[in-house]
C-alpha cells in the first residue's frame, strides 16, 4: 500500500508545488513515511505529502474552528482525487445537516453515498434515555464502523467528534478505555483515520485525546485581534516525519480550506535574464534600455495624484498587447473606476478584461486580517496563474496590521511571487514627509525596482517627475524626468527637458534624496 | 407508572405485553450473563407477558445502526413506547427495573 500511493503522492506534490510556489520537499526526512494526501491547499505541503497513512490523527481547535470542514475535506479529496473511499461518523449533526453544510462548497454528499464512495454513520447518544448497569463495552461502535468501512471499502475514517461520547455515557473508565482500544483498532484496520476534537481548557481537546492519539495533532485556531479576524493552523505534533512547525493562516472560502505555508524557507528563485517592457518607452530606456526583469518585483512609490495608478495601466496595457495574464488587486478604487480613469489618459484596458486577459480583484483592506488577504492573494495567483501582478497601493494594506506584520506578509507574497516567475508592480502611497522613510523602509528592501514619482511646481506651473532610485542588477538612469499625462498616456518629456530640473517645492518626495546611492 | 409499595412489579392483566431486545456482539461472558439477567428478571417481574430478542451484530451488524446500538450488551425497550435503553450485563435488577420504567427512579 504505501509503495503504489507514491505516483499520486508525486503527482500532488507537483501540482501543490506548482500552484503554491512553495516547496518544503528540500526538508529531510519528509517523505520517509507513507501519506495520505488531504488535496488541502498548503496542508499536504506544511506536512510533506500530508497526514500519516494508515494511522489516527487528531484535529482539534474552539468551536467554529473549521474541525469538521477540514475533516470533511479530507474525506471527499479522497474520494475524488486519490481514489480512497471514506466514512464519516458523526455525533453531533445528522446525515442531512452535514450534507447541506458542505453543499456551499460544491460537495455533493448524497451524490457520493450514492456512488457507494462515502458512508455516512451518525450516532447519537442520548444520556436521558440509557440506563446503565454492570460492565459494557462499545462493540456495538466497532460493529457500525466496520460494517461501514466493508460496505464502500474504505480507505480513510472520519470521527467527528467522539468526545461526544464523554456527555452521553456515564462510565469514563470504560470509555476511556474503549477509545484507547477503538484507536489501535483504526490503525489495525490500515484506515488512515481523521479524529476532531474540542479545545480544552489548558489542553488540547476537553478528555485529552492527544493522549490516545499520538501519532500527529493539528491544532485549529480562530482569533480575532484589532476587530480582525484570522484562522490559523498548527501541526503540534506529526511523529516519524518533519512538518513546517510554524502557525499557517488559513482561509474557508466558497472553494473551501486553503493554509498558507511560509513559502521563503530557502531563496531559491530562479533569476532570468528575461526582460519586459514597463509599457513606457521613455521609462525602457531609462531602465538600461529593455524595461523589468521577469519575476522582478517593482515598488511605484509617490504622493497622491502623482500617476501611481497610471505607470501601473501602462504596465498591464503592455503585458496583455504580449498575451500575458495579469491580476490586478486594487485596495483604493473599484475596478469600474480604474478603468475610467484610466480611458481618460487614453489607456482603454476594458478589452483585456473582457477577453479575459486580465483580471481584477478589489478588496477593501479592513475586510479581514493581512494574513486572510494574503491568503486569499495567493488563492486567487494560483487560480489565475498570471504572468504580471499589480497591487493598488500596497499600502492601504498598512491600515489593518502592524509595520512588522506588513513587512512579513510582503515578504511572503513577494517570495511566492518570484518564486512562480510572476513580475510585479506594487504602488505605495507616500502620505507625508513624516511616515515615508518607516513606509519606505518596511518595503523597500523587498523590491528590486524602485520608481519614485514626485510633484513639484514652479511658478504656476505643476510638474509631474520620474526617478528610478534603484533597479537591482542593471545600469539605469540616475536622472530625474519631468513627465506628462496626456490623453494618450503618460509621457516622458525627454532627458534634456529633464536635466533643467531643479528641485522647488516638493510635496510628496524629498527629491534632493536622489543623491543617495541608487543601486543597491 | 405508579404501582403498588408492596409488589411493585406485579402486573395487571391490562399491563401491555414487553417486547425487548438485546443486542450483543457474540457469545462473550458479558453477553451470557446478560442474556441470563434477563431471562431471570422477565420471569420473576414481567410474569411471562414479555417477548425477548437476541440479535448478534456480529451476524447482523446492519441492525446496530437502526436502535442507534453503540454499548454491547444494549437491552432495548421497543414497546411498550416510548423506546427504552439499557446498557451493561443487567447485573443490577434494580437499575434494571427502573430502566424498564417498571419501579419509579429514587
Amino acid at each position: 500500500m504505501p509503495y503504489s500511493v507514491r505516483p499520486i503522492l508525486d503527482e500532488v506534490n507537483g501540482h501543490e508545488k506548482a500552484a503554491n510556489g512553495a516547496d518544503l520537499s528540500h526538508l529531510p526526512g519528509g517523505r520517509g513515511l507513507p501519506k495520505a494526501p488531504t488535496g488541502i491547499r498548503g496542508l499536504d505541503e506544511i506536512t510533506l505529502g500530508g497526514l500519516p497513512q494508515g494511522r489516527p490523527t487528531l484535529v482539534c481547535g474552539g468551536p467554529g474552528s473549521g474541525k469538521t470542514l477540514l475533516a470533511l475535506t479530507f474525506l471527499v479529496n479522497g474520494v475524488l482525487l486519490f481514489d480512497e473511499p471514506g466514512v464519516l461518523m458523526t455525533f453531533e449533526e445528522n446525515e442531512e445537516e452535514i450534507a447541506s453544510d458542505v453543499a456551499s462548497l460544491g460537495f455533493d454528499l448524497p451524490e457520493l453515498i450514492k456512488a457507494q464512495k462515502l458512508a455516512v454513520d451518525y450516532v447519537r447518544v442520548e444520556r436521558s434515555e440509557i440506563e446503565e448497569t454492570g460492565e459494557y463495552d462499545l462493540e456495538g461502535l466497532f460493529v457500525r464502523l466496520e460494517h461501514a468501512i466493508r460496505t464502500v471499502g474504505a480507505r480513510r475514517v472520519v470521527l467527528d467528534t467522539i468526545e461526544s461520547l464523554f456527555a452521553g455515557l456515564k462510565n469514563d473508565a470504560i470509555l476511556r478505555s474503549e477509545l484507547r482500544r477503538l484507536f489501535r483498532w483504526l490503525k489495525d484496520q490500515g484506515v488512515t483515520a481523521l479524529i476532531t476534537g474540542e479545545r480544552g481548557d489548558g489542553a488540547l481537546t476537553r478528555q485529552g485525546l492527544e493522549e490516545y492519539v499520538s501519532d500527529a495533532v493539528i491544532l485549529l485556531d480562530h482569533r480575532v485581534h484589532d476587530q480582525v479576524s484570522t484562522r490559523r493552523l498548527r501541526v503540534v505534533k506529526y511523529r516519524g516525519s518533519h512538518h513546517g512547525t510554524n502557525e499557517y493562516p488559513f482561509l474557508i472560502n466558497a472553494d473551501g480550506i486553503s493554509v498558507l505555508p511560509v513559502s521563503s524557507m530557502a531563496l531559491q528563485h530562479e533569476a532570468p535574464m528575461e526582460r519586459v517592457s514597463s509599457g513606457v518607452a521613455h521609462l525602457d530606456v531609462m531602465l538600461s534600455g529593455q524595461g523589468y526583469y521577469r519575476g522582478s518585483t517593482v515598488l511605484v512609490s509617490g504622493a497622491a495624484g502623482t500617476g501611481k495608478t497610471s505607470l501601473a495601466a501602462h504596465f498591464i496595457d503592455a503585458a496583455c498587447r504580449r498575451g500575458e495574464r495579469c491580476l490586478c488587486f486594487l485596495f483604493e478604487e473599484s475596478p469600474q473606476q480604474l478603468l475610467r480613469n484610466m480611458r481618460s489618459i487614453g489607456i482603454d484596458l476594458a478589452p483585456w478584461v473582457a477577453s479575459g486577459l486580465l483580471q481584477f480583484h478589489a478588496d477593501r483592506p479592513s475586510r479581514y486580517g493581512l494574513e486572510t488577504h494574503l491568503v486569499s492573494m495567493h488563492q486567487v495567483v494560483a487560480d489565475f496563474r498570471p504572468a504580471v501582478t499589480v497591487i493598488d497601493p500596497v499600502t492601504n494594506l498598512m491600515t489593518v496590521g502592524t509595520y512588522a506584520d506588513v513587512q512579513a506578509m510582503l515578504t511572503r507574497l513577494i517570495d511566492h511571487l518570484k518564486t512562480a516567475n510572476i513580475t510585479a508592480m506594487l504602488t505605495s502611497l507616500m502620505p507625508g514627509q513624516g511616515e515615508i522613510e518607516r513606509t519606505e523602509a518596511t518595503i523597500t528592501s523587498l523590491m528590486d525596482t524602485w520608481i519614485r514619482l514626485a510633484n513639484d511646481h514652479v511658478g504656476d506651473r505643476h510638474r509631474r517627475g520620474l526617478y528610478v532610485l534603484k533597479s537591482r542588477g542593471m545600469a539605469h538612469s540616475n536622472e530625474l524626468c519631468e513627465f506628462v499625462l496626456t490623453d494618450h498616456g503618460l509621457n516622458l518629456l525627454d532627458a534634456a527637458a529633464a536635466a533643467h530640473w531643479t528641485p522647488g517645492a516638493v510635496d510628496g518626495g524629498s527629491l534632493t534624496e536622489r543623491s543617495r546611492d541608487a543601486v543597491v | 407508572m405508579q404501582l403498588s409499595e408492596n409488589d411493585p412489579t406485579v402486573l395487571s392483566p391490562a399491563e401491555p405485553t414487553y417486547s425487548l431486545r438485546l443486542y450483543v456482539a457474540g457469545q462473550t461472558p458479558k453477553s451470557v450473563l446478560a442474556f441470563t439477567n434477563l431471562k431471570r428478571i422477565c420471569e420473576q417481574h414481567l410474569l411471562g407477558r414479555s417477548e425477548i430478542e437476541i440479535i448478534d451484530l456480529l451476524v447482523n451488524p446492519q441492525l446496530a445502526r437502526g436502535d442507534q446500538i453503540l454499548a454491547v450488551p444494549t437491552l432495548v425497550r421497543r414497546l411498550p413506547e416510548p423506546i427504552k435503553k439499557i446498557i451493561g450485563d443487567l447485573s443490577n435488577t434494580e437499575r434494571v427495573l427502573v430502566g424498564l420504567d417498571l419501579r419509579v427512579r429514587e
